[in-house]
């Protein structure tokens, strides 16, 4: 019985990485609304919390974000079975069609409606991003200092373009001294 | 070293050497794969515009193009399996170590410091994203503001903010009536004389 169900869920799980690797267009973060999407709202696998877990832990490993992401997941619910099927799946439409595009680069180079189609896309996706951003930020408590920490965040790293590392790593070290070190409400650091 | 497996290398190293995904990784795929003379300055530049326009993480794209364009089908397989692996591979002990402590006191304080973070990154990726594409000039006083502006960008930006914070529309319809308002805008639009 259990076994079944261990199959379902890494049969799941290449399914589910399957639709998001065919539909993520733009790269890492693109992906996000996706992944709330398909993991955490339909199927419950994971909770909203594990996302920007995830996401951090993703950014700040060597790596392909997009895999980072599906593996991590991918492990989280069904092991490592669960890790490789998440990653296969999420790699599969890239592969199958980029081996077309191969065969007709010139002309799909040359083709006007298709970029058309992309360029309303990439528009799309800045919305889907926020969203993405809106709902993560219904699970961390609305205080000064979380608002400070995201505003200092955004600003190091969309104007002045600071390394998204550097910036969770500073996250790190605050959060050690702040809710480790001086054990400010440990209630908050938890949620 | 045959063909195939200075594919999987490469692609391998450039998998392992990329922290922070994407983009970041361009200039040592240029490195390696112009370099070795798989690929023209001027074929990678269209191949990053065409990656602009199909579904997928960029490093996947690059890796399975180079392969397929150099050695076939075996090839692209090589080229993608060597730039997932190192992600792969480091991710598996990450995640171990990971669900193992994350109820640390300290692995909590440092994610309670490190989440919000987090989100004003991904706030700043929709703006960097949003400040390439909405805005196509430079600024040069106010009266410039109208000129600079993509402003069937906006149009569809806004119409797919409005799609999903109002109507909860889900992600994929939402990229397909993106793609839709695409052609008609950019496509349709001018042939009617807009």
């Amino acid at each position: 019985m259990e076994k079944t169900d261990q199959m379902k869920k890494i049969r799941s799980l290449f399914l589910t990485f399957l639709r998001i690797g065919a539909f993520t267009f733009g790269g890492g973060y693109a992906m996000i609304p996706l992944i709330e999407q398909e993991t955490v709202e339909r199927t419950h696998w994971i909770e909203h919390e594990d996302v920007l877990d995830i996401i951090a832990i993703a950014e700040s490993t060597p790596g392909v974000i997009a895999i980072n992401t599906a593996t991590f997941v991918g492990y989280k619910v069904a092991g490592f079975w669960g890790s490789v099927a998440a990653t296969l799946g999420v790699t599969i439409p890239s592969l199958v069609i980029i081996c077309l595009i191969s065969l007709f680069f010139e002309q799909f180079v040359a083709l006007k409606w298709v970029s058309y189609a992309f360029a309303g896309i990439r528009a799309g996706v800045i919305a889907l991003i926020l969203g993405a951003a809106v709902k993560l930020s219904k699970y961390t408590k609305r205080n000064a200092l979380n608002i400070s920490l995201l505003v200092i965040a955004f600003v190091l790293s969309a104007l002045f373009g600071i390394n998204a590392i550097l910036l969770i790593l500073g996250g790190l070290v605050f959060g050690l001294i702040w809710f480790g070190l001086l054990k400010k409400n440990e209630k908050e650091a938890a949620k | 070293m045959s063909h195939l497996l200075l594919l999987f290398v490469t692609f391998f190293k450039i998998g392992l050497f990329t922290i922070g995904g994407g983009y970041a990784m361009i200039p040592l795929i240029r490195e390696e794969v112009i370099g070795r003379g798989w690929l023209s300055a001027q074929s990678l530049t269209d191949f990053i515009a065409v990656s602009e326009s199909t579904p997928g993480p960029f490093a996947v794209n690059i890796a399975t193009f180079v392969g397929f364009d150099t050695a076939g089908l075996a090839g692209a397989l090589c080229s993608t399996l060597g730039v997932i692996l190192p992600s792969f591979l480091i991710i598996l002990f990450v995640a171990k170590f990971f669900l193992t402590f994350s109820k640390n006191r300290w692995v909590q304080a440092a994610m309670g410091g490190i989440r919000p973070v987090v989100l004003g990154l991904i706030v700043g990726a929709a703006y960097s994203i949003a400040s390439g594409i909405l805005v196509i000039g430079s600024y040069s006083g106010f009266a410039s503001l109208l000129s600079i502006v993509d402003w069937k960008a906006v149009i569809i930006c806004v119409v797919c903010c409005v799609m999903q914070f109002k109507f909860k529309v889900k992600a994929i319809p939402l990229i397909g009536s993106a793609a839709a308002m695409g052609l008609l805008l950019y496509g349709v639009a001018p042939l009617i004389g807009w």
